[in-house]
């Protein structure tokens, strides 16, 4: 190839990335196409990358959530504007978007991001540029200490181990394994289930972490097998939630097996298969929304969710997609409810907002409590013939 | 080295004072937050380009120096130490300015070693491990280096992962501010945002300075010499072996403290500062940059990496570095910006400072 | 005793998927001297695609389309990257092979998404096991194990008794020679390639069942598997098989002593140990690997 034909595409190719740069020069070019009318909501998710099957059905449900709601005409005659930024689970990359969607873009509230590590960087950004923050991640510090302008959806994980130990007090189990994935999830799981164990009388015989991306777990469970437990725990993610049932199953396990909550998709039973009959684990109703009675108040929110997004994107229907539901619709709400688009109105109506239902549970927000829900968000779900059903009391 | 070596350096000083003039002007100071996480990986990468281009080593595992710098840093400067919370020698320390008491979230007193000395054991640490692994795995050629440093980097990502002390898969977080004193503070707040950039590019300036003055003299030489032909180098009397352990032990200080600052400005890291795909990151901007070209890698390494964190590239972030990559290096191995050079420097004969690979081998 | 035989079930079923990723290494480094990175992404694919195309049609035929669709992919990218590109130097390829593996890995991500999915297993399903003194083994790790065998036996009769075969050999042990006794090196590489990605793209199917397949699983097989490349000595295809299981095994047994979250760090530090101790592996020989070097 000639060099003089190479020069030239080389100079244009860079000077098409420089566009973006050169707007610095011409700053006063800047379009005048911030609508006037329009309410601007950032969103950091971790659409692609390590943590992908949390943000990419975060940020379908957002986006399907904002295109319903402005063809409705809007929230108070407002149209919503999404900016949605993918963060991949990376840190620094969160720090940057939110700094971005705060000076920038001057969004009135973000939503989001999908982890835990991402959701505590920018935590102290958020609290001391007054930017409300609703995030998708679980962890407990994220609310305690409680900051003013930082929320979270998703539900205690020490709620979810107080249903699974209760469950197994029940059930008379005391020894148990617990094996964990070396996420962020699956560690603050196993915090908690360290913590409450001694609390339910329950002796945790053997404990792993293993790392998310496994093949296989059988030498794990091996270790496990041989510490005759009466009960396994897995707190991770996929693909591990079905590697585990299955080689349980393969290797001749018959204890039983609980998950956490991030067991929320019935995709996850499908891989399991015939293995994942008679899983226990915790859950938010959306995914046993048949066998809610009708008048139970979560059931109509539920199934409109439900309905809507398997209906335009062809895939089962997640917790996870779930919580970004949830943050939207409450910073949604906030703006009916004070009336205004001023941060601190918003802010002060999410603090107050009692009785929101949503598809993790109703929440109450309040000064102290800036996550919401309590234990009576969840249900104890087990598998029964390739789906969810509530688990039995016996 | 010679006042005419010195002009670029001044034009880009230049440069980028007028960009902060304007950009403050426009009142669009934000663009400054990138610039500034933009230029410490540039350092990263110049350390890289001198390990790489110049001794021609490949590295495949640079961020887990950038992530000892900054985990070490980080852990150092926020984990609470009760042993010295009344203890008599820890007031010594205090006075020296080794250890140094805050208040934290809850209104207790936190006693941590300071920045200044955690930044110094962590550049301690990077070197001792740059030695330990450079030297048994610079005398590998080829894909066997390559192999050797993934692995190596593989197995501090892995580290860090696991264990609980460095904040395992969520990282570290709540790191204090670093005051350097004359007024600098290292922290991500507005108010520091314009003296945080000056000394950002300021080091970076530096760094380029000293690299620039390495790879012009006889160390550089030696180095090039290594990377055209080390059979030849050595029957030369050049001490090969010495001349790659120092170029990698200067990369990865170089590497470590970059994440030291970067993570007091960030106020935390996470371990996707040191996987693989951050290390091959930093190798396809130096490929991308031409190799041997200090100036093509810094610029390549800043408008990419801006970009990157300005999320320009959206879901394809990571498929436009590989395919950056893969186009350049097909195309212009010597980097978009040789053409340039050449055309800027004709009829003035060969130059050092650019190697050619094509008449390398292996 | 049972439970040290389930260790060494569990390593073997880990260490055979590493073993096919080895020696596609293997055959590509063989025969062209470049360290294929992308050798990850071909075995992703391969799973991929036969999920996609088992969805209408019946499983050994998305198989075998699968495979063959990814073996010309693994022709096109040398005719496309590597063709044309002859003079560069070592660092040059493996750095083009580094992008490869990552424009893949992105395109995997777009083309289908970010989940997890997997091929219906052989034989049995998902609980089945087979029991063998005292320890179980899945099904599925038998045909991962066949397939292992039936590439070594057929890829050493295809080098041994076939013209091509020979012909390839020729230009992994010098070029140049080969070149001038007629043999077109560039449609040798070129094969070498497509019988590689076919390799890795039947692995990535018998894998499937077991370990799924997801659009970022390339990676993490391909370090494994260069670990076990490098541990059997590269140039030897039934030294990667060697090198792939004893990786595994490591790794299993690894869990008795060491908490299972330092497992993966198990196999790079085998991968560095063998690099500083023998870099040519346990069966490799130095004579090989410097033969190739005068001769490129």
């Amino acid at each position: 190839m000639k060099r003089w034909v190479l020069v030239p595409a080389v100079v244009v190719l860079a000077s098409a990335c420089l566009c973006p740069v050169s707007s610095l020069a011409w700053p006063w070019s800047r379009k005048a196409e911030e609508k006037a009318e329009s309410v601007k909501i950032g969103a950091i998710f971790a659409v692609t990358g390590p943590a992908s099957f949390l943000g990419a059905p975060e940020a379908k449900t957002a986006e399907m959530l904002v295109e319903k709601i402005n063809a409705a005409g809007g929230v108070n005659g407002h149209k919503i504007e999404l900016i949605v930024k993918d963060s991949g689970a990376s840190p620094e990359k969160a720090v940057s978007f939110c700094k971005q969607l705060i000076e920038e873009d001057k969004v009135l509230a973000i939503i989001g991001p999908s982890t835990s590590g991402e959701t505590m960087q920018i935590k102290p950004i958020c609290e001391e540029e007054k930017m409300i923050l609703v995030s998708c991640a679980a962890a407990e510090v994220i609310v305690n200490p409680v900051a003013k302008y930082v929320f979270k959806t998703p539900q205690k994980d020490s709620q979810a181990v107080t249903w699974i130990y209760q469950t197994m007090k029940d059930m008379g189990i005391s020894k148990i394994a617990v094996l964990s994935g070396n996420t962020g999830f699956g560690q603050a799981g196993k915090k908690q289930l360290e913590t409450m164990a001694p609390d339910f009388g329950i002796n945790i015989a053997v404990n792993e972490v293993y790392d998310k991306g496994a093949t296989d777990l059988t030498d794990i469970l091996t270790k496990v097998k041989a510490g005759e437990v009466q009960a396994v725990v897995n707190w991770s993610i996929v693909p591990a939630q079905s590697i585990v049932a299955k080689n349980m199953k393969q290797i001749g396990m018959d204890a039983p097996l609980f998950q956490s909550h991030g067991f929320g998709n019935l995709k996850y039973v499908e891989q399991a298969g015939e293995a994942a009959e008679g899983i226990l684990f915790p859950c938010g109703r959306l995914l046993a929304i048949d066998v809610l009675p009708d008048d139970h108040p979560q059931k109509a929110v539920l199934a409109k969710y439900k309905k809507d997004y398997e209906g335009k994107y062809n895939e089962p229907v997640s917790t996870f997609g779930g919580h970004a539901y949830d943050a939207l619709m409450i910073v949604v709400k906030a703006i009916e409810n004070a009336g205004s688009t001023d941060r601190e109105k918003v802010r002060d109506a999410i603090e107050s907002m009692k009785g929101f239902v949503g598809t993790g549970g109703t929440f109450n927000f309040s000064a102290e409590d800036h996550n919401g829900l309590d234990l009576g968000a969840f249900e104890m779900l087990t598998v029964k013939d390739g789906k969810f059903v509530l688990m039995e009391k016996k | 080295m010679t006042r005419r070596a010195l002009i670029p350096v001044a034009v880009l000083a230049a440069i980028l004072a007028g960009i902060q003039l304007a950009v403050s002007a426009a009142g669009r100071d934000y663009y400054l937050t990138q610039l500034i996480m933009s230029a410490y990986y540039a350092i990263v990468v110049m350390g890289l380009c001198l390990v790489m281009g110049y001794a021609g080593q490949i590295s495949l595992g640079h961020a887990a120096f950038f992530a000892i710098g900054g985990y070490t840093s980080a852990a150092l400067t926020t984990r609470n130490i009760p042993a010295a919370h009344d203890a008599a020698w820890s007031g010594v320390l205090r006075s020296a300015g080794l250890l140094w008491a805050r208040p934290d979230l809850y209104g207790e007193t936190l006693v941590t070693v300071s920045p200044w000395a955690a930044f110094v054991l962590a550049i301690a640490l990077a070197v001792l491990v740059a030695l330990l692994i450079g030297w048994p795995a610079l005398r590998l050629k080829g894909h066997y280096l390559a192999m050797g440093t993934l692995g190596f980097g593989l197995i501090v990502y892995r580290i860090v992962l696991g264990t609980e002390f460095l904040g395992a898969a969520d990282g570290i977080t709540g790191v204090p501010p670093w005051e350097i004193g004359l007024g600098i503070v290292i922290s991500e707040r507005k108010a520091f945002r314009v003296v945080n950039y000056y000394f950002a590019w300021g080091l970076v300036l530096l760094v380029l300075l000293l690299l620039l003055n390495l790879v012009h003299s006889r160390v550089g030489r030696a180095l090039r010499s290594i990377h055209g032909g080390e059979q030849a180098a050595n029957a030369m009397g050049v001490n090969t072996a010495g001349y790659k352990l120092k170029a990698f032990v200067l990369s990865a200080a170089l590497a470590a403290a970059a994440g030291c600052f970067l993570t007091h400005y960030n106020r935390g890291i996470g371990p996707s500062e040191a996987g693989a795909l951050k290390s091959v990151r930093y190798v396809a901007l130096v490929a991308a940059g031409g190799m041997a070209n200090l100036w093509g890698v810094l610029f390549i390494s800043t408008l990419l990496n801006f970009l990157s964190l300005r999320g320009f590239f959206g879901t394809f972030d990571h498929a436009a570095f590989g395919i950056i990559l893969i186009a350049i290096i097909s195309l212009t191995p010597e980097g978009p910006l040789a053409p340039v050079g050449r055309w800027l420097r004709r009829g003035r004969g060969p130059q050092p400072g650019t190697v050619r690979d094509d008449d390398t081998q292996g | 005793m049972s439970q040290i035989l389930q260790y060494v079930f569990s390593g073997l079923t880990t260490g055979s998927i590493y073993a096919v990723v080895a020696i596609g290494f293997n055959l590509i480094y063989s025969t062209t001297g470049i360290i294929n990175f992308a050798q990850g992404e071909f075995v992703m694919l391969g799973g991929m695609t036969a999920v996609s195309l088992s969805l209408f049609m019946p499983l050994p035929i998305s198989i075998m389309i699968a495979v063959l669709v990814v073996a010309v992919c693994g022709g096109v990218l040398e005719i496309v990257f590597f063709r044309r590109l002859r003079s560069h130097s070592v660092l040059h390829m493996i750095i083009i092979t580094i992008g490869l593996s990552i424009v893949i890995r992105e395109a995997a991500l777009h083309i289908w998404d970010e989940k997890v999915r997997s091929l219906p297993y052989f034989t049995g399903n998902e609980c089945s096991s087979v029991k063998l003194l005292g320890a179980a083994i899945s099904p599925q790790v038998f045909w991962v194990l066949g397939a292992v065998a039936v590439v070594v036996a057929a890829l050493h009769c295809f080098l041994r008794y076939t013209l091509w075969g020979k012909a390839m050999r020729a230009c992994s042990s010098n070029p140049i020679a080969a070149a001038l006794a007629g043999i077109n090196t560039s449609n040798m590489r070129t094969l070498s390639f497509a019988v590689s990605a076919g390799i890795g793209a039947l692995a990535g199917c018998m894998i499937s069942p077991i370990s799924m397949s997801r659009y970022d699983m390339g990676t993490g097989l391909a370090i494994k598997g260069f670990a076990a490349a490098i541990l059997g000595g590269l140039g030897n295809p039934m030294a990667a098989v060697f090198g792939g299981l004893a990786v595994g095994l490591a790794e299993a047994f690894s869990v008795i002593r060491l908490p299972a979250a330092y497992k993966d760090a198990t196999a790079f530090a085998i991968l560095l140990l063998a690099l500083f101790v023998r870099p040519h592996g346990l069966f490799g020989s130095r004579a090989a690997d410097e033969a190739r070097e005068i001769a490129e």
